[in-house]
Order: structure tokens, then C-alpha cells, then sequence
């Protein structure tokens, strides 16, 4: 799966676009950033329904790719801006977090982890 | 002669949302030093943690990180209130840190536990009233 079919799965408004052909292997929801830093998967997405700063730099830090904001919330410009300077793709789609989560992974992408 | 390259943050408390600078930073020195991207993803996210720490138990403070070819050492020191029971600290799940902080995507008592799995050693030598310094070291596989 690549950032764009993400967009497609959730029909996510793209609010900054990075490389939208990078490969995404597997995904992370959450609104905790220590849960999201204590497991490191390669390659990853993260779905989370908070919205401050410290997520773009916990993807950051995570090489993650791609941000999407869960129940449509919308990111303010500084929040906007550090992705932007990072290369990060942040999204925003009308779906819940259990809901998006679930669609993704009946499109094929996994936790990363067996638990 | 010696290849170290050393390196010096303040880190301030007065604006969260600028916690994480010095660990970004770091990383992007480490990724056009050439750095293999775990052990620069492992100095990055440990840092990290230990910098949000500092800005949310302590009133900021300073790292230093010096990077050696075969491993990055970063002290992280703060005057902040010190900790009480370190090994309490340590537990995953224990946590001091006020309802306002949880809302911000932390205090979830993970952070001490993180910066133990990504580093190779860890040393905390705090003193209460006084402050708290973090040693941590990665090593680089040769
Ligand atoms: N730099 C520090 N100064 C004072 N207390 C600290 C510091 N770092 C950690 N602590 C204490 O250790 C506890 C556990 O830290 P941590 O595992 O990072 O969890 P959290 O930050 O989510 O509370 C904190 O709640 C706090 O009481
Ligand atoms: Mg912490």
C-alpha cells in the first residue's frame, strides 16, 4: 500500500502532501504518543485523533510518512508547517478511529505486531 | 585528533509545542553523518522522550550529545524538581504527570521505559530540589 491508497480508503482531504508514493508496510492508531514511540515499525502510518505539534514530531522521530486525523479534525498552521518542513503527509478523514483503523486493515495493512 | 562531533541544545519549557527540536535535530545531523536508521530512529525517539520529560517534570534544561563512530551519547540535564524513587520512575505505567499532559499525548508513564529499550545503558543521577541528569548511549553495530 502506498500514502495514495490511503487517501482512496479513507477518502481523506489531503491538508499537506509529502511523497505520496512511499510505501506504507503497517499502521498505528492512537492519541497516546509514548504508546505510538514504544513500538518502532518500519514504515508506518499513524491514525490518531489528537491533534498538537508533538504528533508531527512523534512521526518524526518514527520516519513515519503519513498523519491521518481521525473525525475530521483539522490541524492549526504551525501544526501544518512542521510537516511540511518534514516531508509528511497529514490527512484528515470524516471517519472514527475504530472505523478508519478497521479499513485499512481489511485492505491489507497490519498492526506490525502479532498482539 | 578525534572524530567526535559534538553538539549543544537548550531546551526551554516556556512552549511545548518546541519539545522534540533538539531530538529532530539530532536526527538530521545523524542521517547526513550517514548513520544506519535504527540506530538513528533508536538516539531519536529516546531523546525525545527524555527532552518532552524535561519540559513536562522539570523547567527544561540542556543536552549534550556527542557522536563517536561507534556510538552517540547524549546527557540530558535538567534543575527540575528531581526524582523520588527512580525505580518507581522506571515502572511502565507509573506516572506523575497532571491530567493537562495526558491531553497532550503524554503521561502515559512510558517515557523512562522507551528510553531503557532503545538505549544500550542508561544513567539517571538525580538529586531532589536539585535537578536530574540522563546519561544514555547507542551503540553503532560495526
Ligand atoms: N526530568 C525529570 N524530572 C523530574 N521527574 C521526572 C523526570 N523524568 C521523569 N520523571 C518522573 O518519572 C515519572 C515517569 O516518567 P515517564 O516514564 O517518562 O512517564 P511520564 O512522563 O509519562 O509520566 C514521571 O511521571 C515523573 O514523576
Ligand atoms: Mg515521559
Amino acid at each position: 500500500m502506498i500514502v495514495k491508497d490511503i487517501i482512496d480508503i479513507l477518502e481523506g482531504d489531503v491538508i499537506c502532501e509529502g511523497d505520496l508514493q512511499q510505501e506504507i508496510k503497517t499502521a498505528c492508531g492512537s492519541d497516546m504518543m509514548s504508546d505510538v514511540l514504544a513500538f518502532v515499525k518500519d514504515q508506518s502510518v499513524l491514525l490518531t485523533g489528537l491533534v498538537n505539534p508533538q504528533v508531527v514530531r512523534t512521526a518524526e522521530m518514527m520516519d513515519m510518512a503519513c498523519i491521518v486525523f481521525v473525525r475530521g479534525k483539522d490541524p492549526d498552521k504551525g501544526i501544518v508547517d512542521l510537516a511540511k518542513s518534514r516531508g509528511i503527509t497529514l490527512l484528515k478523514t470524516r471517519y472514527r478511529m475504530f472505523t478508519a483503523c478497521g479499513l485499512l486493515y481489511t485492505n491489507g495493512l497490519s498492526g506490525g505486531t502479532k498482539v | 585528533m578525534s572524530n567526535a562531533i559534538h553538539l549543544h541544545y537548550e531546551v526551554s519549557s516556556e512552549d511545548f509545542t518546541r519539545a522534540g527540536e533538539a531530538s529532530g535535530s539530532v536526527k538530521k545531523r545523524l542521517k547526513s553523518l550517514g548513520f544506519n536508521g535504527d540506530v538513528i530512529r533508536r538516539v531519536a525517539i529516546a531523546m525525545y522522550e527524555a527532552e518532552i520529560n524535561m519540559v513536562i517534570h522539570a523547567e527544561g534544561g540542556y543536552c549534550d550529545v556527542d557522536i563517536y563512530p561507534d556510538r552517540i551519547e547524549v546527557l540530558l540535564a535538567d534543575k527540575g524538581p528531581g526524582i523520588p524513587d527512580v525505580d518507581k520512575a522506571m515502572q511502565e505505567g507509573f506516572s506523575t504527570a497532571p491530567d493537562n499532559v495526558r491531553t497532550l499525548g503524554f503521561g502515559a508513564g512510558m517515557g523512562l521505559p522507551n528510553i531503557k529499550k532503545y538505549t544500550d545503558s542508561m544513567r539517571i543521577d538525580t538529586t531532589i530540589g536539585e535537578g536530574t541528569k540522563l546519561y544514555l548511549t547507542v551503540n553503532v553495530p560495526q
